[in-house]
């Protein structure tokens, strides 16, 4: 009989093979993800040329291509495709979006004069521009060779309207209704406690707010008045007549006359849009600038609110609670607390944090503003302080465990050094162990951050809401409003992809916003790894 | 070594006259001493006396209990959980297991060097003035006079005067050794435990540290636990030897190594067995 031993077949050699596997499945589906978000993302923003195409039934469609698809319901084996054309104007077409079957589209042509409009309302537009009436009245015809300079002048001139608009309909105007307000709620406890000097003196002041609010109304109106000149008229792809006034383009390009670098410098414009500016468009244009800001500042303050609880925690739990079966069950408890569905603490957050301990500051600190502003909650509902209380709950147990394992990792002879000198328990924990395990500690503090950053079910619950009117952030006293509701990039992807009206339009933003926040988590962790990295520089060649 | 160096510690014994200082000869005394780690009994009835100013060596093979017995000098067995003990340790006529003294004070007069050198992954300075730190030492010049003669004490100064604010984890295996004397010896305590100090250090660094030792005895009581016979017999004035517990012999060191009255002694220092 042959030693089993003996055998000429490598045993065991075929789980190399199978745990490989494995990691290839895995690797895959990150490099997949990863190259689909990307690839979605990225091009979102490029200029691709815009076709005229002609279709059999007499149709001429000018647009964008955005999707190619086979057609439900054709066989199999010889499959037919559709496209799908972002043509614009909305409010002409009645949808952006239009399908074509591709077998019917006769020909397609790409003429230099088709001008891309992005515009304020109503979406995108693609039209063949005739003439441009500019500021000083004087018309300028498309074949004009000054004309593509004159447009982007108006455009850009028109861009500084805006801004102008802006600043006095949002700020200013802005900062006259939020001293109204609190004049207003002053003025009916004043008249509630019978307070005659100080009734009159609000009254006086609402007076000039009012006045201040006319003047500004005025001025606004003036700066709509002097820069709605400028129009630009042109015909759309049937040979309609498309008049936009110039106020109304935040951009305008020739998709089929610019050069690499112009696409480049068009992309690059369009990126900084989207990063900088605040959506417009129900979400699906403009920027993602609040979005940005509000996950970053969360995300902050929740690193901020988890790391020393944490830290207490899991200093108390192995270095001063005496080992036994109790510790070992709270042990289990904080490792189960990691595995509760994230819901679960959004619910906690809303029931404990929003209604109870919210409702207690507002009943505490916020009286005659509840009393006076129609019950108006401050704390009493969702906002940034909740959402980073939530979510440092969540994460909890993801530092304590950490802090914990660096904390046992300290070699045994460092801790015995220091008492051995006669240093305290506190004193080893503070000088000695605690910097040796900082790395470790920052670890549990990436991992809570990207858990953290990402996570949108509990936000939905207790703060988080599709379009803030200010940020979490500003000019006014306290400057940092814990109190106020904020935008989030992982609620944001939810929000377009799922509760959009136009879903066609929300599509490539999906993929955007997606890719800026992968960005965002990923700038965050090569933050926090690089401040652990230089932590553990600092303990290198330590031959313990 | 100046006045100033005395940190602000209540529980500090003053420095005694010079005649007394000559010689009390149970300065650290054990009596009928037994230890137990949970079930397991590591030491039985071991009593001795240590004089002051002298270095007494503890000897045995692996597991005897020298090493045991050594960490309860300064009560470094408090960190393990289940211990036990019976008798009385008394140093300076004093019981360290006295309910009124403070282990954190005891452990300021009882400074410790351990097998596996240990330096805090912090500059050079940080780590020789640490001892004086956890007291509150705040002023500068203080902690750098305590720096200097430390490191010139444990023979290191030279070698380090230029980089004391280099990590300690940059130094070799023997200077990180002596980095650890010096940092057990900054605030002067009065009793120096070593266990098993050269254990980890080729013969050169071995030869600075025995050096060292016949230098520290003139104002430390230093108790060592060591392997090696030879470092016990050229180091030591007194020497213990320990078998599986219990303390079989223990008198000067020239008896011992020259006259053991106990065979199994004989047969350990012969080589024998062990």
């Amino acid at each position: 009989m042959a030693n089993p031993s003996d055998s000429s077949t490598p045993r065991g050699e075929a789980f190399v093979w199978f745990t490989g596997l494995g990691l290839i499945i895995g690797l895959g589906m990150v490099v997949g993800l990863l190259s689909l978000v990307i690839l979605n993302g990225v091009t979102v923003f490029w200029a691709p040329q815009v076709p005229m195409a002609q279709v059999d039934d007499g149709r001429t469609i000018i647009g964008q291509l955005a999707q190619r698809r086979i057609r439900a319901g054709t066989p199999a084996g010889e499959p037919r495709y559709e496209l799908q054309y972002q043509v614009g104007l909305r409010e002409l077409n009645g949808n952006s979006y239009l399908w074509v079957d591709e077998a019917r589209i006769k020909g397609e042509t790409f003429p230099a004069d088709v001008l891309g409009l992005e515009r304020v309302e109503n979406g995108p537009a693609f039209v063949r521009p005739q003439s441009l009436r500019k500021s000083d009245g004087r018309v300028v015809s498309a074949t004009d060779a000054a004309f593509e300079d004159a447009f982007q002048a108006e455009v850009a001139s028109a861009a500084v309207v805006r801004a102008k608009l802006v600043e006095i309909s949002r700020h200013r105007i802005g900062d006259v209704n939020g001293e109204m307000d609190k004049a207003r709620v002053a003025l009916r406890r004043a008249e509630d406690l019978r307070l005659v000097e100080e009734i009159a003196a609000l009254r006086k002041q609402i007076a000039g707010l009012d006045e201040r609010f006319a003047a500004l109304q005025a001025e606004a109106k003036k700066v709509v008045e002097d820069g709605a000149v400028a129009s630009l008229v042109s015909k759309d792809a049937s040979g309609r007549e498309v008049v936009v006034p110039l106020t109304q383009v935040i951009r305008g390009w020739f998709p089929n006359r610019l050069d690499t670098w112009g696409r480049v410098k068009l992309f690059g414009s369009r990126l900084a849009e989207f990063v900088f500016d605040e959506p417009r468009e129900a979400n699906t244009e403009g920027g993602l600038m609040p979005a940005i800001f509000g996950t970053l500042v969360m995300t902050v303050f929740m690193s901020l609110l988890v790391t020393p609880f944490g830290v207490i925690t899991a200093i108390y739990l192995r270095e001063y609670a005496h080992q036994g079966a109790l510790l070992r069950i709270v042990r289990i408890s904080v490792n189960n607390l990691a595995g509760v569905p994230s819901i679960v603490f959004g619910v906690f957050g809303l029931g404990f944090f929003v209604y109870v301990l919210g409702g207690s500051i507002d009943r505490l600190f916020f009286a005659d503003q509840l009393k006076y502003n129609n019950n108006t909650p401050v704390f009493g509902t969702g906002g940034l302080l909740w959402c980073s209380l939530t979510l440092a709950l969540m994460t909890l147990p993801v530092v304590i465990v950490a802090t914990e394992e660096a904390l046992a990792s300290v070699p045994r002879g460092m801790r015995e050094a220091s008492l051995a000198t006669g240093a305290s328990k506190w004193q080893t924990i503070r000088d000695i162990l605690l910097p040796a395990s900082a790395p470790g500690i920052l670890t549990g503090v990436i991992l809570a951050m990207a858990r953290g950053a990402g996570e949108v079910a509990p936000l939905m619950l207790v703060g988080v809401v599709k379009l803030a009117p200010t940020l979490p952030f500003d000019g006014s006293a306290p400057f940092l409003h814990m109190d106020r509701k904020f935008m989030h990039l992982g609620f944001h992807v939810y929000d377009l992809g799922f509760q959009s009206p136009d879903s066609d339009a929300a599509r490539p933003m999906v993929f955007a916003t997606t890719l800026l926040l992968i960005i965002l988590v990923v700038c965050l962790n090569i933050g926090a790894i690089w401040i652990r990295n230089r932590l553990r520089a600092r303990f290198k060649g330590a031959s313990f | 070594m100046s006045q100033i160096m005395n940190p602000p510690s209540s529980s500090r014994i003053k420095v005694r006259p010079a005649a007394e200082r000559e010689g009390r000869k149970d300065y650290i005394s054990i009596r009928d001493f037994g230890f137990w780690y949970g079930e397991k009994k590591a030491l039985d009835a071991i009593s001795l006396d240590i004089p002051e100013r002298q270095v007494v060596a503890f000897i045995g093979p692996s597991g005897c209990g020298k090493s045991t017995l050594l960490r309860n000098l300064n009560r470094m067995n408090d960190l393990v959980d289940g211990i036990r003990h019976e008798g009385d340790i008394t140093i300076n006529g004093r019981s360290i297991y006295d309910p009124g003294l403070e282990v954190i004070s005891l452990r300021r007069r009882v400074g410790m060097v351990f097998q596996k050198s240990n330096p805090f992954p912090k500059s050079i300075f940080e780590n020789v003035v640490y001892a004086l730190r956890v007291v509150g030492v705040r002023d500068r010049a203080v902690l750098e006079e305590a720096c200097e003669t430390s490191l010139r004490k444990a023979a290191l100064w030279d070698e380090v005067k230029d980089r004391l604010n280099d990590s300690a984890l940059g130094l070799s295996g023997g200077q990180m050794q002596r980095l650890c004397i010096a940092r057990a010896i900054a605030n002067r305590p009065e009793i120096l435990l070593m266990d098993e100090p050269c254990s980890a250090l080729d013969p050169i660094a071995t030869g600075k540290i025995e050096e060292l030792i016949h230098e520290l005895k003139e104002q430390f009581t230093i108790v060592i636990v060591t392997h090696s016979m030879q470092q016990a017999a050229r180091v030591s004035d007194r020497t213990a030897f320990f078998y599986l517990g219990k303390q079989i012999e223990y008198d000067t060191t020239e008896k011992i190594f020259m006259n053991p009255s106990q065979a199994q002694t004989e047969a350990y220092i012969s080589g024998r067995f062990g």
